[in-house]
């Protein structure tokens, strides 16, 4: 069972990112991004990640790509235009990646370190609060400055000149 | 005991002669100079006097006496200070160059007197003074290089004292570069001395080598290339072959220059240096037979090409390298006593001859050329008989000083065992007949028939009593100072052997081991000898009587019979263009081609702008990576990314 | 049962599209997008691993992720606001006014 449901899901996240970047409109792509992040939701819950699924929904694909969209939509940005490869990237960036790829597949699936599923983790939310405000509380509360800081940084960069009296 | 304990007095008054006259006299007249650098030289001379008066008093075991005064070089093993020494070799040399160096310094007032640069020259003539006495006084090779190469320095100097004319400055650059090479066998041959005794100092060598082993005839051992190099800075020094092409170009400088440096003193270092090492040469016989053969064959050379020579001071010149000669001879074959007192006494005839005609040039209003000259007998009487002593001693007429050194040499040459030779001895007699020859006919030409110049435009008159005096004074040193050396034959003792013997008589104690270059000479043998010279001497006399006052015309006709060998000797047997052809002019291409345009432009250039080049390249190329378009950097990161990852997972899994 | 290496090969081939994606599209914005799923591919290996080791740390690490993405995304997006207004193009290679 849980293997079907990851194939499906899998394809889904696949096709979805292969999507992402073949389409022209930017709009397009950003829609693709989002089905990429409920399929990877998907994926979560079934290796026992719920919190973690529900936080990818709500925030990752809920607001961050939502605030994309708006981004996308305020620059009104058109069609793109037919790519000219870089010759730096195709002769080099596309060969390299596929070789990493092939290459981490290789080495990836020469191991065999074990099953995973949803069971093996039991109820999560309760242990990952526990440890996020235990042992990881430092970290905790230095990314709720650096999101102080993003969003200081965000208003002041994108906002208007004024006219100096 | 003063001027013994305190002999750097005698070198460092010209010294400050020097410096003074050198940096505050062109803004004195000339008086306030004539005294500074006469008052030093004169005060040195002084000195070297009571230095002789306290030097006889001085018990044999002192002697050579050996002041040190500043520790110089320390390196390792070796050890060099500045040490003066004194011994009979070393009064001798300083009484000729203070007391000849005064009288031509008295002599320059005159002559000078109406030249520009006069404090210039006497500043670099008192320098001059000090090199000479350092060289004469040192205790070491070392500082007789120093005194060696000061006095070439001086001699540039000197030489090219009138720098506007472009022969002199020529002339000056030509002595110190044919000097020079001679000063890099003098310094090789330093090297070899201190790499086999350890030390340069006289007093640790010249026993060290008098109880080495000696070289065998034909063997060129250590002692054989000590010597053959010493040899080398000898003979560019003293302007022997081959390296005496300097010595007629140095004729371009002032008069007084010719007669101190190059006639009197300067040029009798090289005979000086090989008299102090004549230990060390007495160890090798190749060596003597060098120093032999070279002496002779110069003398013969020079003799020859003085000749047909028609510049009075060019005559002098040639007549100097072929004196010179003599002494390299006398040496060559043991009697370094005998070649000591001919340096003597050509100091005293050959400084009298140069100054006599400078006397003549200024008489005649700088005309030099003797083909212009005649009849100057009854106009200026003073310098003719000045100079007429001077060419009779030269000549080696009997009485006169020049008679009693020549006439030494030339025993020692035919008697000396085994070092001596008759055919060495011919060649000396040779050129004591075209010496006589020479110098005669340099006096018929200039003193005797009609005048050959223009008498209304030039005024001949008599030298300023300044330059007469120095005359007369070397004039009588040229009649009396070879009395004192008498051979036994006309009942007198040999007082200057007798004086030199504790120096050269290391020759008899070597003499256990090695031949011994001197031997008695039966009396009618040396009386035979004596007359053979004598009468080479009148040969050469009458011969010139017949040309130059008999029949004027047989010189002309004799030229021109005899074109191709005249042709020859005028041209100087086409030594300098020789050496222009077959050394300066490759050396030249090398220095042009080789070391400018290849080892300068290219390589060194080259390297340097290449370094330059790199930088540029590599900058150059780091830049495509800041190229500005986002892309690349877009795609240069992820190429690290994917390195990075490489390498980690790389690492995991070994 | 899936193997856990069947998620991290997953994983990889997102991320290998998110990189091409970066590379080759020439809209910022585009770019942009191609990173954060190259950051949710990163995600999905936190999280298969985590489960396998049954050590949490691995969900809180991809908590933080997610927040740092969140903060970069916000400020990236200004930087691009202001890219185009200044150079009225999202194109990336209008923005090479660093080019010699």
């Amino acid at each position: 069972m849980t293997a079907v449901l990851f194939f499906l899901l899998a394809a889904v996240a696949v096709a979805a990112a292969v999507s992402l970047i073949l389409q022209r409109e930017p709009i397009h792509s950003a829609l693709s991004l989002i089905v990429v992040m409920a399929a990877l939701a998907g994926l979560y819950l079934l290796l026992g990640a719920e919190f973690i699924s529900a936080v990818q929904i709500i925030v990752y694909a809920g607001a961050i790509m939502v605030l994309f969209i708006f981004v996308i939509m305020l620059l009104n940005a058109g069609v793109e235009e037919r790519t000219q490869f870089s010759r730096m990237a195709r002769y080099i960036g596309l060969p390299l990646a596929f070789v990493l790829g092939a290459g981490l597949v290789y080495w990836i699936t020469r191991w065999t370190m074990g099953t995973a599923s949803a069971a093996s983790m039991g109820s999560v939310t309760r242990p990952l609060a526990m440890m996020l405000f235990q042992d990881y509380v430092f970290p905790f509360e230095l990314t709720s400055i650096l999101i102080l800081i993003a969003i200081v940084g965000a208003v002041v960069l994108a906002r208007r000149e004024d006219e100096r009296q | 005991m003063f001027v013994l304990n305190h002999l750097w007095i005698i070198p460092l008054l010209p010294l400050l002669g020097a410096a003074v006259n050198g940096i505050f006299g062109r803004r004195w007249p000339h008086a306030v100079t004539n005294s500074i650098a006469l008052g030093a030289t004169g005060l040195s001379f002084v000195a070297v006097l009571e230095l002789f008066r306290e030097f006889t008093h001085l018990a044999p075991a002192n002697i050579p006496w050996v002041q040190t005064y500043l520790p110089w070089i320390a390196a390792g093993g070796f050890r060099s200070d500045f040490s003066l020494q004194v011994d009979q070799l070393t009064m001798v040399m300083l009484l000729v160059v203070t007391g000849v160096g005064f009288v031509i310094h008295v002599y320059s007032t005159g002559y000078m007197a109406h030249e520009g640069g006069y404090a210039r020259f006497f500043s670099y003539l008192n320098l001059f003074m000090f090199f000479m006495l350092v060289l004469v006084l040192g205790a070491n090779y070392v500082v007789l290089f120093v005194g060696w190469e000061g006095v070439g320095l001086c001699s540039y100097l000197l030489i090219g004292f009138y720098f506007l004319r472009q022969s002199a400055t020529n002339a000056g650059n030509k002595a110190f570069w044919v000097n020079r090479i001679g000063d890099f066998g003098f310094l090789l041959g330093m090297f070899l001395l201190f790499r086999t005794f350890g030390a340069l100092d006289f007093a640790h060598v010249l026993p060290a080598a008098a109880g080495a082993p000696a070289d065998a005839p034909g063997q060129f051992g250590t002692m054989t290339w000590i010597a053959l190099l010493l040899l080398t800075g000898a003979c560019g020094k003293s302007a022997q072959i081959p390296l005496y092409v300097w010595l007629p170009d140095a004729m371009e400088g002032p008069t007084p220059v010719s007669a101190l440096i190059h006639a009197a003193t300067m040029v009798t270092a090289g005979v000086y240096m090989v008299a102090r090492s004549h230990v060390i040469f007495l160890h090798s016989p190749v060596a003597m037979t060098a120093v032999a053969g070279i002496g002779a064959l110069t003398a013969l050379f020079a003799a020859t090409i003085g000749l047909v020579q028609t510049d009075i001071k060019k005559v002098l010149a040639y007549s100097t390298v072929s004196q010179l000669g003599y002494m390299f001879l006398a040496c060559g074959v043991g009697a370094f006593s005998a070649g000591i007192f001919h340096l003597m006494t050509h100091a005293f005839f050959k400084g009298l001859l140069f100054l006599a005609a400078g006397s003549v040039i200024h008489a005649t209003g700088g005309e030099q050329d003797m083909r212009k000259m005649g009849g100057l007998r009854k106009k200026i009487p003073w310098t003719y008989w000045t100079m007429l002593i001077g060419t009779l001693a030269i000549a080696g007429i009997p009485g006169f000083s020049g008679f009693f050194s020549k006439d030494e040499i030339l025993a020692a040459a035919f008697t000396s065992s085994p070092y001596g030779s008759t055919l060495l001895w011919v060649v000396g007699v040779t050129t004591a007949l075209l010496t006589s020859f020479y110098m005669f006919r340099l006096i018929f030409l200039t003193f005797f028939g009609s005048a050959r110049y223009d008498e209304h435009e030039v005024h001949v008159h008599e030298s300023p009593r300044n330059m007469l005096v120095p005359l007369v004074i070397l004039a009588v040193l040229s009649v009396i100072g070879g009395w004192q050396a008498a051979p036994a034959l006309w009942g007198g003792v040999n007082h200057f052997e007798h004086f030199l013997e504790p120096v050269f008589s290391t020759a008899a104690v070597v003499g256990e081991q090695m031949p011994s270059p001197k031997v008695p000479e039966a009396a009618s043998l040396e009386f035979m000898l004596m007359l053979v010279a004598i009468g080479a001497a009148a040969i050469g006399l009458y011969v010139a009587w017949r040309m130059y006052i008999q029949r004027t015309g047989m010189p002309e006709k004799l030229a021109e019979s005899l074109k191709a060998p005249y042709q020859l000797l005028s041209g100087k047997y086409f030594v300098d263009e020789l050496y222009a052809a077959a050394i300066v002019r490759p050396l030249v291409w090398i220095s042009r081609n080789v070391l400018w345009h290849v080892v300068d432009e290219q390589m060194i250039d080259g390297a340097v702008n290449g370094v330059a080049d790199v930088s540029r390249h590599t900058g150059n190329t780091v830049r495509q990576t800041e190229s500005g378009n986002t892309r690349s950097y877009a795609a240069w990161i992820v190429v690290g990314a994917i390195v990075f990852t490489s390498l980690l997972l790389w690492l995991a899994v070994r | 049962m899936v193997p856990v290496s069947y998620y991290v090969v997953l994983s990889a081939v997102l991320f290998g599209l998110g990189i091409i994606g970066f590379l080759f599209k020439r809209n910022i914005i585009t770019m942009f997008m191609s990173i954060e799923l190259m950051l949710n591919a990163v995600n999905l290996a936190f999280i298969a691993f985590s489960s396998v080791l049954g050590n949490l740390a691995g969900q809180v690490y991809v908590f933080f992720v997610i927040v740092v993405a969140a903060a970069e995304a916000a400020v990236g997006l200004a930087i691009v606001i202001l890219i185009a207004r200044n150079r009225k193009t999202l194109n990336v290679e209008r923005v090479n006014l660093l080019k010699l």
